[in-house]
């Protein structure tokens, strides 16, 4: 059931009304019956999976909860009977066993996510190597199903049974519920990647009906249906026919291509996004943003803590701080320090944890070799933009450009470029034909590109062209007022109500005649369905 | 006691709604695409509802009956009354949805259903889809209709609001989609459309051969279905295949056919092994080099079927009745009007433009 089908709108329409209509109290089990008919929707094999992980990360997450209590209760028990390094031997030992337990359902589910979703991978590259050794062998591939959210919902759970291991989080004592928080149905398909801490209680707590909150979320929702469809959807022809055809889109087209996947994939992903927070805000539940105007950043660094953050902090929390204070990380740091010098010592940790943190980043991704070197493109450009952040403060020093307007703007649309310019590893077939395209861009530049009869090459009407540049001047005043005096929908709702409703009704009307669906278009899968 | 106050966001939504759904109501209308000088056809379902009076035959059918049999002509020449519900690749259940919302309005004494429809045995197209379905009134058969036509990508929502299947529309709005928003010219005679022009007929591809050449039991079942609704009616149910050079009707469906109207007592005539007989000649009785007769054709065709109508069935001579006779009378004119006028187009420009 895609975001943008008919049968969705139909769908959480009813949810919707059911959600006020029920008594308070069946309000969470009605998502979670939602939830798993959406899912059992898309393909009932899926829910197979998804109860799995439920199951073993709920069972896990009471035996990680269990020891905790045993720990506590002997530790009470025996206060001032037993000495401080018996003590801490016990918190030790029972560390132990939560580590191992913990370690259980970490492979247990991450091993399904790495069966569905990389074991062809795996068998394709396998299968290059013979190759490349003359080896007429050849592993087969595998019938998987793939299904939809997976990634998103596996690191959701790994995260919660994290916290709970970690003890920053207590373990949830109803199977229902945490089967709710690991398949709410509007996040389960492009994420947020949410917390257990941030989005249960909004979850689980009873709403009423409040004109405010469901104006808003459907305020969001609107929004979010204005950038899919209006924008994405319009824009994704252009894309295709660019990066479909590489032999015959050279030189500037491929700029232009670039560019124009860089607004769609914002239209898509933002737009996917805000329909998520908006239908849970319709229904008074509150779900962590996702994005913060990530295409107004001055640096990659800032935009990486502006797109797609519960990705970017879920990473962080649970790859990045894990391994740079782990045992043997110390110990590198520590040699390095010793043979290197402090400066080397000090990086080593952050750049070998950097390094699989976009790996892993780009991996997770897709099951190809151009999203794990996006990833690492990510990681270069990251350490390369660290190591000369002296270079930098010197720059700006010396010219007193880092209050300047223009320089400001400068650093956005660097941003943007070097962003999209990385971004082209989603857009082509392979690795190698990537990089040749972005070299073409140079080396077959033609201003012939640009002209309006190239546009109209490209699939798009000029009626098109003109629609997605007013959209374009839409998203970047809407971004930049949020920039400045934070949320429009707080504008919009401080403003008479005669604007209110004109401008809900507007933005109706505006999805309705100018989205790209229905018959002629093809209804487009989220880009972030796919991960 | 307190009389309970309606909300004040109810009631801005609620005119907030009303606000909306006219304004929708609006841009649906102007969104629709109109068919007024382009693809005319798409307009031959719609001008039924305009009719005053009824009919004594009704033909359903594709292109086959709505460009070959002239109402008209046959009012001339026998005083028959007679109605063509047919449009563009109008598939057998859309032919017998078609009948059901006619015999709504109107029981003729004749029903006349042309067989070449038969041949397609599922949904084919959404564009044909649609210029059969859009025209009809909201009723049980226009359901029907759409939930027996509709293609794989097709969605009944997009039936029950136009809009949300033409609003990709707004960039090609002319100044035709405001001019006829809500009213439009009548282009078709009784359901006929007519044509002058000539273009003999021409080679074509030799027939395909088919792995099997039985009739669709889908597209079979609705013309079961149009006999037995005429049999409880009480109405004479006949079946034809109009003269035509192509698309190729083979000589396996034609035995098919004529078995079934055999098994049932049914006529069925397929005109096209009897047009030296009824007088067609493809160097000028076709417009389009040997698929559809002009009006030359049509009237041939429907002089010799209205005389087997006239001998065969108990059909008033409405050529005397004042009440139809004056509607005929201005239907006769308009026919001879737009004869002339596409005459004069055909001279000053070489072809038809506006028809």
């Amino acid at each position: 059931m895609l975001f943008t089908s008919y049968s969705f709108i139909g769908f959480i329409s009813a949810v919707f009304i059911l959600y006020y209509v029920l008594p308070k109290k069946c309000q969470w089990p009605l998502l979670l019956i939602a939830s798993y008919i959406f899912y059992f929707i898309a393909s009932p094999s899926y829910l197979i999976f998804i109860a799995a992980t439920t199951v073993s990360t709920y069972l896990v997450s009471r035996k990680l909860e269990n020891i905790k209590t045993e720990q506590d209760a002997y530790i009470k028990e025996n206060k001032g009977k037993i000495t401080r390094d018996e003590k801490k031997a016990y918190k030790a030992k029972m560390k132990g066993k939560q580590w191992k337990w913990l370690l259980v359902c970490l492979i247990f589910n991450l091993g399904i996510l790495a069966v569905l979703k990389y074991t062809n991978f795996v068998i394709a590259n396998i299968n290059g190597i013979l190759e490349a050794f003359h080896s007429t062998n050849e592993l087969s591939f595998v019938n998987l199903i793939l299904p939809m959210g997976i990634s998103f919902y596996t690191f959701q759970t790994m995260g919660y049974i994290i916290d709970v291991y970690r003890g920053t989080c207590k373990a949830e004592k109803n199977l229902f519920k945490l089967a709710l928080f690991v398949s709410f149905f509007p996040q389960l398909v492009q994420g947020p990647i949410s917390r257990f801490h941030d989005l249960a209680q909004s979850l689980f707590e009873e709403h009423a009906f409040d004109t405010k909150v469901v104006s808003y979320g459907l305020y969001r929702i609107l929004w979010g249906y204005f950038k899919k469809v209006v924008i994405a959807d319009r824009i994704l022809t252009a894309v295709n026919e660019i990066i479909q055809n590489p032999e015959v889109y050279q030189g500037g087209f491929v700029f232009v291509g670039m560019m124009f996947y860089a607004f769609e994939l914002y239209a898509d992903f933002t737009g996917g996004i805000d329909i998520t927070i908006g239908i849970a805000q319709t229904m008074g539940i509150t779900v962590t943003e996702n994005f913060r105007r990530p295409y107004l950043s001055k640096n990659i660094k800032e935009y990486w803590k502006r797109w797609h953050i519960t990705m970017g902090t879920w990473f962080t929390d649970y790859i990045f701080y894990p391994i740079s204070v782990c045992k043997p990380m110390l110990k590198i740091s520590k040699f390095s320090r010793e043979k290197f010098g402090d400066g080397v010592g000090k990086r080593v940790p952050v750049y070998l944890s950097s390094f699989v943190v976009w790996f892993t980043t780009g991996i997770w991704h897709g099951a190809s070799w151009n999203f794990i070197v996006w990833g690492l493109m990510n990681f270069v450009v990251i350490m390369i933009s660290q190591e000369l952040e002296p270079l930098y403060r010197k720059f700006h020093h010396r010219f007193q450009v880092k209050d300047k307007k223009w320089y400001g703007a400068f650093e956005i649309i660097r941003t943007i470029l070097l962003m999209s310019a990385i971004r082209m590893f989603d857009c082509y077939r392979d690795v190698p034909l990537t990089f040749q395209m972005f070299g073409n861009m140079f080396t077959h530049f033609d201003i012939t590109a640009f002209t309006a009869e190239a546009f109209l090459g490209l699939g798009l009407t000029a009626a098109d062209y003109l629609l997605l540049f007013i959209c374009l001047i839409i998203v970047v005043a809407v971004s930049l007022t949020e920039e400045r005096k934070g949320s429009v929908r707080n504008l919009i709702y401080a403003s008479p109500a005669v604007w209110k409703y004109l401008i809900f009704g507007v933005m109706i009307l505006v999805v309705i005649v100018f989205g790209a669906y229905g018959i002629g278009y093809d209804q487009s899968q989220f880009i972030y369905n796919q991960f | 006691m307190k009389a309970k106050k309606f909300p004040k966001w109810a009631a801005a939504v609620a005119v907030l709604a009303a606000a909306l759904i006219l304004i929708l109501f609006f841009l649906q209308k102007l969104l629709m695409p109109k068919y007024m000088s382009d693809i005319v056809e798409g307009n031959l379902v719609e001008e039924y509802y305009q009719e005053t009076t009824d009919h004594e035959v009704v033909f359903v059918g594709d292109c086959e009956v709505y460009e070959n049999f002239s109402p008209i002509e046959m009012y001339r020449d026998y005083g028959i009354t007679s109605y063509i519900r047919g449009s563009a690749q109008q598939l057998a259940w859309q032919s017998y949805y078609l009948l059901e919302d006619t015999l709504r309005y109107e029981t003729p004494k004749v029903v006349v259903f042309n067989v070449l429809a038969l041949k397609y045995n599922e949904p084919q197209s959404e564009a044909y889809n649609r210029m059969s379905i859009d025209g009809m009134k909201w009723s049980g058969s226009k359901i029907g209709a759409i939930r027996s036509s509709m293609t794989e990508k097709e969605n009944m929502l997009d039936y029950i609001f136009p809009i949300l299947r033409y609003h990709s529309r707004w960039s090609e709005l002319s100044s035709e989609d405001f001019r006829y928003m809500f009213h439009k010219d009548k282009l078709f005679h009784n359901g006929y459309y007519m044509r002058v022009d000539v273009r003999p007929a021409e080679g074509f591809p030799e027939p395909e051969i088919l792995a099997d050449y039985t009739l669709g039991s889908n597209a079979m079942s609705y013309l079961d279905k149009m006999r037995r609704l005429c049999e409880d009616r009480g109405i004479a149910f006949v079946l034809v295949k109009s003269p035509s050079l192509y698309p190729y009707w083979y000589e396996e469906w034609d035995q098919q056919i004529a078995d079934y109207a055999e098994k049932y007592g049914l006529d069925y005539f397929n005109y096209e092994k009897m047009a030296d007989e009824i007088g067609i000649d493809y160097n000028t009785d076709t417009y389009d080099a040997g698929l559809h007769l002009n009006l030359s054709g049509a009237e041939k065709l429907s002089k010799y079927f209205g005389k087997y109508l006239t001998e065969t069935y108990d059909l008033t001579d409405y050529r005397e009745d004042p009440e139809y006779k004056q509607v005929y009378e201005e239907k006769i004119q308009f026919y001879e009007e737009m004869k002339e006028a596409q005459y004069e187009e055909l001279e000053k420009y070489g072809e038809i433009i506006s028809y």
